[in-house]
This record gives C-alpha cells, sequence and structure tokens, in this order.
C-alpha cells in the first residue's frame, strides 16, 4: 500500500506538466554529472586559428574569443552551474531551518530576537542580500554559494517556522513534550519528517532561483571565477561579442532559462499535486425529465410573482426541474427542502442571478405582471432594482469589506432613483433606523466587519428596503446566526412584511422556521416541488412521505438530547443523475412498484393544496415515521 | 526622578484610534528595520575575513601603507567607537569617501541615483499600466471555464515570461531589437530611445506575473457573496467590476506588486550592467570587484532604504484599501 503522500507524487507524475517537469529536470541533472566526466577536453581545446566562428559542421554554437566550442563549453557547464545552485540551496535550507527552528531550540526570547531578523531580512530582494554577502564573502564561486545560500536563509527560516508552529500544535507532538522528550529530539524526531515535504517542494524551486541567480552574478563577474566557467560566466563572455556572434551569449543564456525552468516547473507541479487534490469534473449525460404539473392558482388578485414550469439548467445536471408556484402581495410563502433540493437555485432563478453557463428557462416568470424573461436589459434591472429584494445566507461575506455599510447601502438609490450622494445616504440611514440598527449615523459610516452578525443581516434587509419593495427573497437568512439573533431576524423580516404589504419567499432547510413565520409552505426534493400545503395543515395534514420524512426529523422539548438526531435515511437525489419514477422512491417507506417506474405529478385537491406522490392518500393516517415524534411549540 | 518616569507614560488618546496606532506601530517598525540595515552595512566590512585592507590593497601593499590606509579609515579604532562615528557620520549626511575615486560618497550616488530611479520607475508604471486591465480582462473573459484556449494562451505566456530573469531577458532583446532590427540602441543612456530596452526588460516579468495574479485574484472575488450582493442591487457591470472586485483583489495584487517593486530594484543591478546603463547597478559591481567599501556601503543603504520604503508604501496601499488590515494586526 502507498502511503497518500507518495500517491501524490505519482499522481503529479501522471499529469503532462508534471512528468514533462520531471523528464527535463532528470535530464538536466543527468548532464550535469556526465557532461563535464565526456567532453571537458572538447570544451577546453583552444584553437586560435577559429576564433569567434559561426556555426560550422565542426562547432555547432561556433566558437568562442580563444576559438573554443561553445556547444560543449555550454554542456559541460552545467555541472558547476547545477551543483553550485544546489549547494548554495543546501546552505539556505540548512541556515534557514537553524534559523527557522531557533524559537523552538533557544526559548521564547532569544526566538523572538531572531524572529525579528528574519522577518527584516524577509523583506529585502535576494539578489540584494546576495551582493550584500558577496562582498563579505569576497568575489568568487566560494563566496557567491555562501552567499546565495545566506540570501535564501531568510525565506526558508520563515517557512520552517510557520511549518514548526503548525505541526508543534499537533497532538502527538504536544504529548511527546508532555513526556520529556529534549527540545532537539523532539525537533528530529516529530516535527522535521512532518515538515519535509513542503520543506523539499520549496527547496527544489528555491533551487530553481538559486540557479538564475547564480548565473546573475557569475555574470556580473562576481561569481565563478576563470578559468572555471558557468552559464553566467559564458553569457557574461558572450555579451561583448552579441553583435559579431550572437550563439555565444544566446546558448548559456537559453541553458539558464531552460534548467531554471525545469526545477520551479517541477516544484510547483509539486505543490499543486500536494496542495490542491481536485479531482476532474465528470460531465454527465443530460437527464430529460417529464413535464412537470401546472399550478394551481386561481386568479383572484394578480400576483406578485408567478412562476410555472421554471427550470435551471447547468452543462450535465438541471437541478431545477420545473417549478410553478405564484405569490400574492403580502403573503409569506417558505420553501424547505434539505440542501442540493434546488432551493436555493430556484430563488436565485427568481432573482435572475444565475450566472453562465447556468440557464433559466420558464413557460412563464411574471414579476409585478411583467414578464422578467422577455424584458429589455434597462427596463428588467431597473424593476428588479427598485422591488425585489433579497437577503442571502451569510451575512459576514454578503457584504463588500473594503466600503463604509452606509455607501453600500446608498449606491442602490444612487443607481436606481437618481438621488445624489447625499440624499442616497440620508436615505441609507433612515432605512437603518428603519431596521432597528442603533445610532444608525454613526452605524453607516463604519466597514462591515465593524458590525455583529445579526445587525448585519439587519442592514442587508434595509439595504432591500431602499427602493420600495414587494418582494423579499430571503434565502436561508438565518443559518449563520446564533439562535438568540434568529428569532429578531425572522421577526423583522414578518414586521416588515406586514407593514408594507411585501411578499416575502422565506427559504429554509428548517422546517419549524417556515411554519411559524408563513401562510404557505413548499417542499422541494430533486429540484421539484413535491408539496405545496397551508402551514396550518403541518404536521397532521402532510401527505407528502419527504414532507412527513421532514417533519420527523425535526427536534423537540420531547427528544432525548442525547440520542443522534434523527435523519432522513438514504442520500439525497444527485442533479445531474436523477432517476426514474418518482425521485424519492429510493428512501420512501412506500415505494412499489408504480413508484420506480413512472413520476408522480404535482396534483391540486379542492382547497389548493398540491403533492406529488402516487400514495398521498395512504400517508395521513401513518405516523410520521416508524417511531412517533411529536412537533410542538 | 519618579516624576520624570511617570511622565513617559504614553497620551491616552494614543489608544483609541486605531489609524493613529497603525501609524506608530508601522513608523516603529520601519525605525527599527532602518536601524538593522545601518548596522549590517557598517558591519559588513567587519565581517570580511581577514584584514578588508589588505585585502582591497593586495598581498603587495606594503605595511606602512596598509597601517596608513587603516587609520585613514578609522580601523584602528575599536569597534565601537567605529560604530559611533558611522552613525554619527550618517546623521551628518557624511557617507565617506571612496576609495577609488577620491569623491564623497554621497556624490557620488547623486549622480548616478537618478538614472536607476528612472529606470524602476517606468519599469513598475508600465508593469501596472499593462498588468491590471490585462489581468481583470482575461479573468472576466475567462470565468468559470469560458474561452479555455485563451486562457492556456494567456497563461503558458505569461508563466514562461515571468520566468525568464531580467538580465537574460536584457540579453534576448538586445539580440533581438538591437542586433537583428538595429532599431534601438543597447547601451548607455541617451536620448529616449535608450530606454525602451531596459525598460522592457524590467517591465515584462513582473507584468506577466501581476496579471496572472490579479487573473486568479478577480476569479475568486469575482465568486464571493458580497459581488453576488452588488449583483442583486442590479449595479451596471462597470460598478460591479470596479468598485466591488477590482479593491478586493487588489490587496494580494499589491502586496506581491510590492515584492516585485523590491525585486525590480534588485534586478536594475543586472539590467544596468547588460546596458552599461550609468546607474547605480553599475556602481557598485564596479565597486564590490575594486573592493571600494566606503562606496558599496553607501550604495547598499540605497538599495536597503529604497527597499524598505516600498514596504511602507504597500502596507500603507493596504491600509487605505482594506480597513480590516489595519485592525488586524493590532
Ligand atoms: S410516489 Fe411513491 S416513492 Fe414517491 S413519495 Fe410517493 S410513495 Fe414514495
Amino acid at each position: 500500500m502507498t502511503s497518500p503522500a507518495k500517491s501524490t507524487w505519482a499522481g503529479v507524475l501522471r499529469t503532462p506538466v508534471g512528468a514533462g517537469a520531471a523528464g527535463l529536470l532528470a535530464a538536466v541533472l543527468l548532464l550535469a554529472v556526465l557532461a563535464p566526466l565526456l567532453w571537458s577536453d572538447q570544451a577546453s581545446a583552444v584553437d586560435t586559428g577559429r576564433i569567434l566562428e559561426g556555426p560550422s559542421g565542426e562547432h555547432w554554437m561556433g566558437t568562442d574569443g580563444l576559438g573554443r566550442d561553445i556547444f560543449f563549453r555550454v554542456l559541460v557547464a552545467t555541472g558547476l552551474s547545477v551543483g553550485l545552485a544546489l549547494l548554495a540551496t543546501a546552505v539556505g535550507v540548512g541556515a534557514g531551518l537553524l534559523l527557522g527552528t531557533a524559537p523552538m531550540l533557544l526559548g521564547r526570547r532569544a526566538g523572538r530576537l531572531v524572529t525579528a531578523v528574519v522577518n527584516i531580512a524577509v523583506a529585502f530582494p535576494g539578489l540584494l542580500l546576495a551582493l550584500f554577502f558577496a562582498v563579505v564573502f569576497g568575489v568568487g564561486a566560494t563566496g557567491a554559494v555562501l552567499a546565495i545560500g545566506f540570501a535564501l536563509a531568510p525565506a526558508f527560516a520563515r517557512l520552517a517556522q510557520t511549518l514548526v508552529a503548525k505541526v508543534a500544535g499537533l497532538d502527538y507532538v504536544a504529548a511527546a513534550r508532555i513526556a520529556g522528550l529534549g527540545r532537539l529530539r523532539l525537533l528530529v524526531r516529530h516535527v522535521l519528517p512532518n515538515i519535509a515535504e513542503p520543506l523539499v517542494v520549496n527547496a527544489t524551486i528555491a533551487a530553481g532561483a538559486a540557479l538564475l541567480t547564480f548565473s546573475g552574478l557569475s555574470f556580473l563577474g562576481l561569481g565563478v571565477q576563470a578559468p572555471l566557467y558557468d552559464w553566467g560566466r559564458l553569457l557574461g563572455d558572450g555579451l561583448s561579442s552579441l553583435y559579431v556572434h550572437p550563439a555565444a551569449a544566446l546558448a548559456p543564456g537559453t541553458a539558464v532559462v531552460v534548467a531554471g525552468l525545469a526545477f520551479n516547473l517541477f516544484g510547483e507541479a509539486i505543490a499543486k499535486g500536494i496542495g490542491m487534490r481536485t479531482t476532474p469534473v465528470l460531465l454527465r449525460p443530460r437527464v430529460r425529465s417529464a413535464p412537470a404539473a401546472r399550478p394551481a392558482v386561481t386568479g383572484e388578485q394578480e400576483p406578485v410573482l408567478a412562476v410555472d414550469d421554471l427550470r435551471v439548467a447547468f452543462p450535465g445536471s438541471t437541478p431545477v426541474r420545473g417549478v410553478s408556484f405564484a405569490l400574492r402581495r403580502g403573503e409569506a410563502v417558505g420553501i424547505v427542502g434539505e440542501s442540493g433540493s434546488g432551493k436555493t437555485l430556484t430563488a436565485l432563478a427568481l432573482a435572475q442571478l444565475i450566472e453562465e453557463p447556468g440557464e433559466v428557462s420558464a413557460d412563464r416568470l411574471d414579476f409585478l405582471g411583467r414578464p422578467l424573461l422577455d424584458l429589455p436589459a434597462r427596463e428588467r434591472r431597473h424593476l428588479l432594482g427598485t422591488s425585489f429584494a433579497m437577503v442571502f445566507q451569510d451575512p459576514m461575506t454578503s457584504f463588500n469589506p473594503t466600503q463604509r455599510i452606509g455607501r453600500q447601502l446608498a449606491e442602490v438609490s444612487e443607481q436606481h432613483d437618481g438621488l445624489t450622494r447625499g440624499q442616497a445616504l440620508d436615505r441609507a440611514v433612515d432605512r437603518l433606523q428603519a431596521v432597528r440598527v442603533p445610532a444608525a449615523a454613526r452605524r453607516a459610516k463604519q466597514f462591515p466587519h465593524e458590525f455583529s452578525g445579526g445587525m448585519r443581516q439587519r442592514a442587508m434587509i434595509g439595504m432591500g428596503m431602499m427602493g420600495a419593495p414587494a418582494l423579499i427573497v430571503a434565502d436561508e437568512p438565518t443559518t449563520a446566526l446564533d439562535v438568540t439573533v434568529q428569532r429578531q431576524v425572522l421577526r423583522l423580516l414578518d414586521s416588515v412584511r406586514t407593514a408594507d404589504d411585501v411578499a416575502l419567499l422565506l427559504i429554509s432547510h428548517d422546517i419549524t422556521v417556515v411554519r411559524q413565520f408563513c401562510e404557505r409552505v413548499l417542499v422541494m426534493y430533486a429540484g421539484r416541488i413535491v408539496e405545496d400545503l397551508p402551514a396550518a395543515d403541518l404536521p397532521a395534514r402532510a401527505r407528502h412521505p419527504y414532507t412527513r420524512a421532514l417533519l420527523a426529523a425535526v427536534p423537540d422539548m420531547s427528544t432525548d438530547r442525547e440520542r443522534p438526531l434523527a435523519v432522513i435515511p438514504g442520500r439525497p437525489v444527485d442533479p445531474a443523475d436523477v432517476p426514474r419514477g418518482c425521485a424519492f422512491a429510493a428512501r420512501c417507506p412506500l415505494a412499489d412498484e408504480q413508484c420506480t417506474s413512472a413520476d408522480p405529478p404535482l396534483v391540486p385537491d379542492e382547497d389548493g393544496r398540491r403533492v406529488a406522490c402516487w400514495h398521498a392518500d395512504a400517508v395521513t393516517g401513518l405516523p410520521l415515521v416508524a417511531e412517533e415524534v411529536r412537533v410542538g411549540e | 526622578m519618579t516624576t520624570l518616569l511617570t511622565g513617559v507614560r504614553p497620551p491616552r488618546g494614543f489608544t483609541g484610534n486605531a489609524w493613529t496606532r497603525f501609524a506608530a506601530r508601522r513608523l516603529a517598525r520601519l525605525l527599527i528595520s532602518v536601524w538593522v540595515l545601518v548596522t549590517a552595512a557598517f558591519l559588513m566590512i567587519h565581517l570580511i575575513p581577514g584584514d578588508p585592507v589588505r585585502v582591497a590593497l593586495g598581498p603587495t601593499a606594503s605595511p606602512e601603507l596598509v597601517e596608513a590606509r587603516r587609520a585613514a579609515l578609522g580601523l584602528d579604532q575599536p569597534l565601537w567607537l567605529q560604530y559611533v562615528h558611522y552613525l554619527g557620520g550618517l546623521f551628518s549626511g557624511d557617507t565617506g569617501t571612496s576609495v577609488g575615486t577620491g569623491l564623497p560618497v554621497s556624490e557620488v550616488i547623486a549622480d548616478r541615483l537618478p538614472a536607476t530611479l528612472e529606470l524602476a520607475g517606468y519599469a513598475f508604471l508600465i508593469a501596472v499600466v499593462v498588468s491590471v486591465p490585462v489581468g481583470v480582462g482575461m479573468a472576466v473573459l475567462t470565468r468559470r471555464g469560458r474561452r479555455r484556449k485563451t486562457e492556456l494562451a494567456f497563461t503558458s505566456t505569461s508563466v514562461v515570461l515571468g520566468a525568464v530573469p531580467e538580465f537574460l531577458l536584457a540579453v534576448g532583446l538586445v539580440y533581438v531589437f538591437g542586433v537583428q532590427l538595429g532599431w534601438v540602441p543597447v547601451a548607455g543612456r541617451s536620448g529616449l530611445g535608450s530606454y525602451v530596452l531596459p525598460v522592457l526588460a524590467l517591465a515584462v516579468g513582473p507584468a506577466a506575473v501581476l496579471a496572472r495574479l490579479l487573473r486568479v485574484e478577480t476569479l475568486s472575488v469575482l465568486e464571493a457573496d458580497y459581488i453576488r450582493t452588488a449583483r442583486a442591487k442590479r449595479l451596471p457591470d462597470r460598478i460591479v467590476y470596479f468598485r466591488h472586485a477590482l479593491p478586493n483583489a487588489l490587496t494580494a495584487t499589491i502586496t506581491v506588486g510590492g515584492l516585485l517593486l523590491s525585486a525590480m530594484v534588485a534586478g536594475t543591478v543586472l539590467v544596468e550592467n547588460v546596458f552599461a546603463w550609468p546607474g547605480l547597478g553599475t556602481t557598485i559591481v564596479e565597486s564590490i570587484i575594486a573592493k571600494d567599501y566606503p562606496l558599496v556601503q553607501g550604495i547598499v543603504l540605497v538599495y536597503g532604504t529604497a527597499v524598505l520604503l516600498v514596504n511602507l508604501a504597500v502596507d500603507v496601499a493596504l491600509a487605505l484599501l482594506d480597513p480590516r488590515s489595519t485592525i488586524k494586526e493590532s
């Protein structure tokens, strides 16, 4: 059995970039070892008769100022260039590890001093540090190795510090410490093995950087000195004759780039393999489904929202498969369902916020009597901007962190009602007051991070009230909040609704919340409405087995706190792979032949309640689930 | 005595304002960094194994000459006294005398610094002006797996361009535009044309890196909840991208941009040497080889200070852009 780490490395080698980089790196390393052994003589053979010649059959890349073969010189220089770069990297990693683990080895106070110095040194670019150390260690190969090594050290020290800090917090390291293991042994035995992988990856990338810096120093005349030569040296020598003989400079230059890339790409490929293990998205065949049932809305009053056969499709799946319902002024309707049931996508589709590659289609999608899908973009923008309010799930992330709350509210009115900046801000303060944000004028000048979660959600509702909303769609508005704040926010929504006769569409996974704050409940499963009934009918008159399962999963006062929460057995349907027949069949205790062969239509009864189940009438008499769970106040 | 000590308590209002605290903290850090830098520059000479004067004058110099030079440089005094003199000199603007030319170091620097500043300044400007629209544009164009081929072309080009070190790019540019096409001069600093290649050599890499980073940052910002909120407000795309997305995408970009700018300061050293640019970079290499230590010290201080100032600018920009960052640190 291979360890997960190993399989990652192997996996990286199987990707085209990873394999290419590994092959290139192997070739560079092989050349570094072999070239000096094989071709040193050819590379240093002086031929004064053929100085600065162009490429020929004998000398592929021509000759240099002493008539030496440039091709062989570049090959042989691989040894010194790569070797010295690796040496410098080793110095850098070693020194970095010493500095980085100093806080652990030396104790807090000395460690802090080292950390402070490292933090300052890290700010300086490597080449500057290398120049500094080149002065100290003198001009030449040894000096350059030390210079580049020490120049890499701060970055590795920083890396080692971070990694060590992470590992030191792990349980077994703490245990080993308590067991009295010495600091050094703790470090060598328990910490280093755990941080080896990222260190090696970073060292590989750093080796590429060291190679480039080294050739830079040699190029400047501060690194390898004649008669030795590396790529940088060759490049520096070749530059002066660039007009006569470009290959002398371009060949070593290309070699540096290729070798540098080899280290770099390999390191990055491994890093990527370790960091983000994403499985490629498998494209599944498109699902064709039966047309959905028509809504059963009686037209006594023009609805705020009328939806007929709403679908949301993505390449490979259709997570919303024909949703139909209507909302009257001032009505509160809840949509419940597990995550993945399509309720949030339904909300986003209503709000016209589905983005590419998602596609929204509907036989009818009317808001305030106007067809949203056919409206010109300008009109639609104005209509939705003034009358359609959205409240999102997570108030922490739903405000722009770089802008003041007041501004974020105000821009709505600036945009849609043509208010000036000042007027819009006044309105924003007024709205914040309306949603009971204390000291609204001061608060409007604050940034989102200065607001508590509940306050932010209220500000979000206030943002929806900048215009004159006819509909508020609230998508799990309280899920991210504390229990105590949840009620406040829901009550605020409720009072906004009753005060201004605003329709409310409340989306939630929590059927008790929906029951309490809504008049009607839509239950969604696998992208469809499976039941539509008055909230007052819950729980007793729920007819769909899924609705009843949701009710049964609700904990109440009588539920034993020690026992795990009741959950609905089985897993929700994958929208990319909806089964034939009733989508709930796999989890339904009543499923039979008919259920798995044909999809039950959503049919209304005489009271306007709708249900999509072949055995709806058989259900009402049954207990909610195998054991009775009361759902009460 | 006691009254004096109690009087040292920090003023009250100091703790009240996040901005004041930020400024104070940042200023303290700058001062400490400068002190470390100055001390490092001072110690540089003393860290050289053996006698720096002997190293500079070579093994053939007579002991009397070495002694005389030591005395002239003040190297015969105790270390702490030399340190005090060095610091005192810096405060009064005296950075020593170049051994090679006999000119005051400050004069040499004043003479050479503008050329280097111009180079780095133009290069950075171009890198930013090119990378911001390209990066944001590519993000918008290639969102959610659209235009896969464009994305691939962009990413691979920018990876390669970002990976080629500036001095090799410089050599390549000299070859193509100077030798092959003969469009622009390839050495020295005379006239507008002579700026083209050195500035390009410095700008291309950072521009590629920044553009790639901005694309990635913008992509992730465009998926953020607050962008959805901005869309739900039905703001025009222009406002969504520039008022809501860009400032948030810039925070990481400015951090990296600062690193690139400091790296560019160092990169000038190499590029100047390719183009025989009469700036600090050519001077420092000459003086390192000539072992003109006072001049090296002076130039190291200039480069170091430049880097510290860049870092300061980055922190201030971040604080202005992202109000959370001022709070986070405290
Ligand atoms: S149709 Fe059949 S499988 Fe579906 S919910 Fe009703 S009883 Fe269960």
